[in-house]
């Protein structure tokens, strides 16, 4: 580690790791009440479930992007980062509140549009808490070394500060409230997280393979070109039945379907450069998950997304397991492994050891990813039933639901393993390796 | 991508592209809120109470099992159309006791069945949340969601 500040990634990882395993605690609960639908519901229902399932993934993956940017960025600029002081507050800010929402969750305490739940006032802490972080990168690199990742990777997080304003408007017109609430959640997700996606990417192609940083910089302007430009009218794809007008079933088709290019672009960039690798680099398990991450964004996002992002196909799929497959594997392909890949390759310097236990750390990215891939085939499957019971012969939705029931079976165990895959990951993040690994690095 | 193109013009590209397309997503996002505003929705009936029955959906948070229009958690029913199944459109007011007596039978505590909690609303409450399904169920919605029961 070259910088003093990178340190600062350090208490983001570990906090991100944390409400992880919470994110995954609470998957297996919410699955468990799909086979068991008595369990726990006098104490937590499922939608309260539900809300810390979806609201601790966000500020993980957060938390991640935070301390990735830490990481990240006082090497590409060749400088520190501007004030640990404003890092440190902007965390126990984050944390501290996030912590206080969930708790306030389990007593019915939260607002009531979905993903943002958070009450009023941890939504104008999250704002001084990505203005704060914001402040703290933009001085950074105004002083420093303009480089192509660190200049995308601050224009994805101002992307994501910016529109996480219109979390504040909540309008009593449905349509209206819908339309809008689309550009914090589709311009995150399928805008400019892909920005910051590509940035953490292409550090770690560099750092990993020691390919020229022009080549891999020149396809990072591609890769971000292609998700922006097929991404923003994308947005079309959640404009076709909810009020707004005709002409997004046309354009959301078309842009939508663009959407694949991008992550097979990243797909194809990521195994040519590792391909001309330049160095052998020991930590073979963060070039596990970079891999991964590329394949299962391209399957989870690109393919299953475009499976029903056709008009007429979302018209009989829309609102159905469908969505629910496409989410969980589009989710942990893109930005969950693209965190635990920079995770993974930052801990061991953070830590002041070599590539740990690596082992144990590949075997949890084979078993999380296994998981996490049947539960998205089971999903598919119990989609696939649903929609055509319920939307082609027009059965009603809960005699649809004890139709697929053993789908949800089959999904509560993927969960089980993908449960266990997280739990391992921990476990090897922060154990020692032998001494043998240790030299072998 | 090939080797013809530089970064600089990658990046050009980029920078262009997106300040173009941007542009051309928020001039139909405005097109659309004015769609909204005179076509698809009746902002002129879209009363206080219906106001009010929108925040008795959000404080309870309904949207995390049910969805509306298709978004939301697929734990429980749709219900952006749940007034017209329950006959509201017909008769209003059988219709808004119908909603009521359902959410009040809550939960039904039968083992093996996904239990709706009860919330406990009250009168005032289910009345605004009535006039809220009732206002929903007239966005034009390009004829979503499928219903092949219809004959």
């Amino acid at each position: 580690m070259k910088y003093q500040t990178q340190r600062l990634a350090y208490p983001y990882f570990i906090a991100a790791m944390g409400l992880f395993v919470a994110q995954v605690l609470g998957g297996l609960i919410a699955g468990t009440i799909y086979v068991f639908p008595n369990f726990l519901s006098d104490l937590v229902p499922f939608n309260i479930i539900r809300m810390i399932h979806t609201n601790a993934l966000i500020v993980w993956l957060l938390m991640g992007f935070f301390g990735a940017t830490y990481y990240l960025l006082p090497e590409e600029t060749e400088t520190e980062i501007h004030s640990s002081k404003i890092a440190w507050i902007q965390f126990w800010v984050f944390l501290l509140g996030a912590a206080a929402t969930v708790v306030g969750y389990l007593f019915g305490i939260h607002e009531g549009r979905e993903f943002l739940e958070q009450p009023i006032w941890f939504k104008i802490a999250i704002v001084i808490v990505a203005l704060l972080f914001m402040y703290n990168v933009s001085m950074t690199l105004l002083k420093g070394k303009k480089t192509a990742i660190a200049i995308i990777l601050t224009m994805g997080l101002w992307g994501l500060t910016l529109f996480f304003l219109f979390a504040f408007y909540n309008p009593s017109n449905l349509a209206l409230d819908k339309m809008y609430w689309w550009y914090v959640i589709h311009l995150w997700v399928e805008g400019v997280w892909e920005l910051i996606l590509a940035a953490i990417l292409g550090f770690l192609l560099i750092k990993i393979t020691g390919v020229d940083r022009e080549v891999i910089e020149k396809w990072l302007y591609v890769i971000v070109g292609l998700a922006l430009f097929s991404g923003l009218l994308g947005t079309g794809h959640h404009y076709y039945w909810i009020g707004t007008p005709g002409y997004w079933q046309w354009l959301g088709s078309i842009f939508s379907a663009l959407e694949v290019f991008p992550f097979l672009a990243m797909v194809i960039f990521s195994f040519y450069i590792v391909k001309k690798s330049t160095r052998n680099h020991p930590n073979k398990a963060a070039l596990l998950w970079v891999l991964g991450c590329t394949v299962l964004s391209f399957f989870g996002a690109g393919v299953w997304g475009f499976m029903h992002t056709l008009a007429p196909i979302n018209y009989y799929t829309h609102g159905t397991q469908i969505t629910a497959s496409h989410g969980h594997l589009a989710f942990y392909g893109a930005y969950v492994m693209i965190n635990l890949a920079i995770i993974t390759y930052a801990m061991p310097h953070l830590r002041g050891q070599q590539p740990y236990n690596q082992t144990l750390n590949m075997w949890s990215f084979w078993i999380t990813s296994a998981g996490m891939c049947f539960m998205t085939f089971t999903l598919t499957a119990a989609g696939v039933l649903q929609t055509h019971l319920e939307r082609v012969m027009g059965m009603d939705f809960m005699e649809v639901q004890e139709q697929i029931s053993l789908f949800y079976w089959m999904r509560l165990g993927s969960g089980v393993i993908v449960v266990l895959g997280v739990l391992l990951f921990v476990y090897a993040t922060f154990s020692k390796g032998s001494e043998e690994q240790a030299t072998a690095g | 991508m090939s080797e013809g193109m530089t970064k600089t013009a990658a990046r050009n590209i980029f920078f262009g592209g997106t300040i173009f397309f941007f542009v051309i997503f928020v001039s139909l996002t405005v097109q659309s809120h004015f769609h909204i505003l005179n076509k698809s929705t009746d902002v002129a009936t879209l009363t206080e109470s219906v106001a009010r029955g929108k925040d008795v959906w959000e404080e309870n948070s309904c949207i995390n099992c049910h969805t509306l229009f298709g978004e939301g958690a697929y734990f429980a029913p749709e219900l952006g159309k749940v007034w017209i199944k329950f006959g509201g459109d017909e008769d209003a007011e059988a219709g808004a006791e119908a909603l009521k007596a359902w959410m009040e039978a809550m939960p039904t505590g039968i083992e093996g069945r996904r239990q709706m909690p009860q919330f406990n609303l009250s009168d005032q409450d289910h009345e605004d949340l009535a006039a809220f399904f009732e206002w929903i169920s007239r966005i034009d919605t390009q004829n979503w969601p499928p219903t092949p029961d219809d004959e």
